[in-house]
């Protein structure tokens, strides 16, 4: 059994495949019976440490819609709130036969010792700062079915890429897919590594935007800064939120993404958000494919149809 | 896969029925399911990955031919319901595509290169019920090789074919494999076995259980 750890783990072949399968579970959200009988009698475990909305309902309308029993377990109030560790409560899971665990954590890298625990599928819904791989395959696919293609598309990325598992991942799959990624935010919210990511890097919104095809906004993560990064929300925006000026500057086909939550007013004016070219609603009803699909070949078969 | 099909072309499979033979088969059964459904108005052809999707195509061209006016066709994908998908590594999916008319109140016939278990028909029954309530299902089928294991029959067949269990049938049709054969040959391991790793769906018929 594999495990669906970090996007940059994805071969080119085995992305497509995912996005493909995404595309062929997508009919299933417009049917009279919204469910597939493929996953019966597997269980799948949400885990989640961090606090989650659309993720955790994302993970588990996925999981019904393809018949897997969820299990949804939050640290809040549970065994951990207790002082229980990971491994624990992994070895407890493990006892209960979950064939998935989904999990979120607040440290980079829980998922992977996760899976050295367990036998089931472990699938990483954002690890600290470090990846979140189903964000950056929902975010493909939306890009592919807005733009027709990802091959030499620009995508601009743009906000606290620091604090961001979203960023990280999507460079790393955007890369594979062979789309070109421009990451924009002021220095201080850019890690220290960024210069080994497969990317480019910008300090000017203004410059990047004409150049874009997608610009992905990110919000600023305030509960992980315990540090001044800039000196004023005002600031932030007049420099690196989009509002209706620089949303003029983009080309006539570009989209505008958010993973979401999004602070109206701070990264992302109302009126762009609510835009025909925002693709935001959209992202969230194509995570619930993306999710499946990626159920569907860790679980649906004797082995993984990806990570092998 | 389709690289190791075409190398079984060779010596030791032998073709039972050619293109002509397959031209006509199809021909008979676009009139069968005219006669049988009295008209064939409210037909509706869904062709089974991969295989059959090029095969309902063709009996809607002909019975459109014959009637002057078009029958809706699709294809109706049955990974997600097979009951052998545990055996396998996960397998890629088909397209599932029904005309805008729906499934509703309608008579389906299901399109299918090769009858063998009768499990792919199970499934394919299964697709159905979950895409809404035809007024009636039929299946029609290139070649019928026996050996059900499922109470499930063909209402119209281009040609039994009786085989052992051992060896395996293999249809070649022009828009996948460009030519059109039936080709009958030794053994293959089966999907779910050794030797088989591929993610690929096919419509050979080792898979078509």
């Amino acid at each position: 059994m594999r495990h669906l750890l970090s996007a940059g783990d994805l071969s080119l072949d085995e992305a497509t495949l995912v996005l493909d399968t995404a595309k062929e579970l997508a009919q299933v959200g417009g049917r009279s019976v919204k469910k597939l009988p493929t996953l019966r009698g597997r269980t799948v475990v949400n885990l989640f440490y961090e606090d989650s909305t659309r993720t955790r309902i994302s993970f588990e309308a996925a999981a019904k819609r393809m018949s897997a029993d969820v299990i949804n377990f939050s640290a809040k109030g549970s065994s951990v709130s207790k002082g229980e560790s990971l491994k624990d409560t992994a070895l407890t899971l493990q006892a209960m036969g979950a064939d998935g665990v989904v999990i979120r954590h607040g440290a980079s890298g829980a998922a992977r010792r996760l899976s050295n625990w367990v036998d089931g599928a472990v699938l990483n819904a954002g690890d600290g700062t470090h990846e979140h791989p189903t964000q950056a395959l929902l975010d493909a696919y939306t890009m592919r079915e807005r733009m027709g293609r990802l091959d030499g598309l620009r995508v601009a990325i743009v906000g606290d890429i620091l604090h961001s598992r979203v960023a990280r991942s999507n460079v790393l799959l955007l890369r594979t897919l062979g789309a070109h990624v421009t990451l924009v935010a002021p220095p201080t919210l850019l890690p220290v590594s960024v210069a080994g990511w497969p990317c480019e890097v910008s300090y000017d919104l203004d410059e990047v935007l004409p150049k874009s095809d997608v610009v992905m906004m990110l919000r600023v993560q305030a509960e992980r800064m315990n540090d001044a990064f800039f000196p004023s929300a005002r600031e932030y925006t007049r420099r690196y939120g989009l509002d209706g000026d620089r949303f003029a500057q983009l080309p006539e086909h570009a989209v505008v993404m958010h993973p979401g939550p999004m602070i109206r007013g701070m990264e992302i004016s109302a009126e762009v958000a609510d835009s025909p070219r925002s693709t935001i609603v959209e992202q969230v009803t194509n995570g619930v494919s993306v999710r499946m699909a990626v159920l569907y070949l860790l679980l649906g078969g004797s082995e993984s149809g990806i990570g092998n | 896969m389709h690289a190791q099909k075409h190398a079984d072309d060779g010596d030791e499979s032998r073709a039972v029925l050619e293109g002509p033979e397959i031209d006509r088969a199809l021909t008979r059964i676009a009139h069968e399911v005219l006669e049988r459904t009295k008209g064939g108005a409210d037909v509706t052809l869904l062709g089974i990955p991969s295989g059959g999707v090029p095969l309902a195509q063709r009996l809607a061209e002909r019975i459109e031919r014959v009637e002057d006016r078009p029958v809706p066709w699709g294809s109706l994908d049955i990974t997600m319901y097979r009951d052998d998908l545990r055996l396998a590594p996960a397998r890629a999916l088909g397209r599932t595509e029904i005309p805008p008319e729906g499934i509703d109140g309608r008579t389906i016939v299901l399109v299918d290169d090769v009858l063998f278990s009768g499990r792919t028909v199970r499934a394919a029954l299964d697709a159905l019920g979950d895409l809404g309530r035809p007024r009636a299902v039929q299946l029609a089928t290139l070649v019928d090789r026996g050996h059900r294991e499922l109470p499930i029959r063909a209402d119209y067949v281009g040609k039994n074919l009786p085989t052992s269990v051992r060896e395996s049938v293999t249809v070649l049709l022009k828009e996948i494999d460009g030519r059109d054969a039936v080709l009958i040959g030794p053994a293959k391991p089966r999907a779910g076995h050794a030797g088989d790793t591929t993610v690929q769906s096919t419509h050979a018929e080792g898979d078509n259980r």
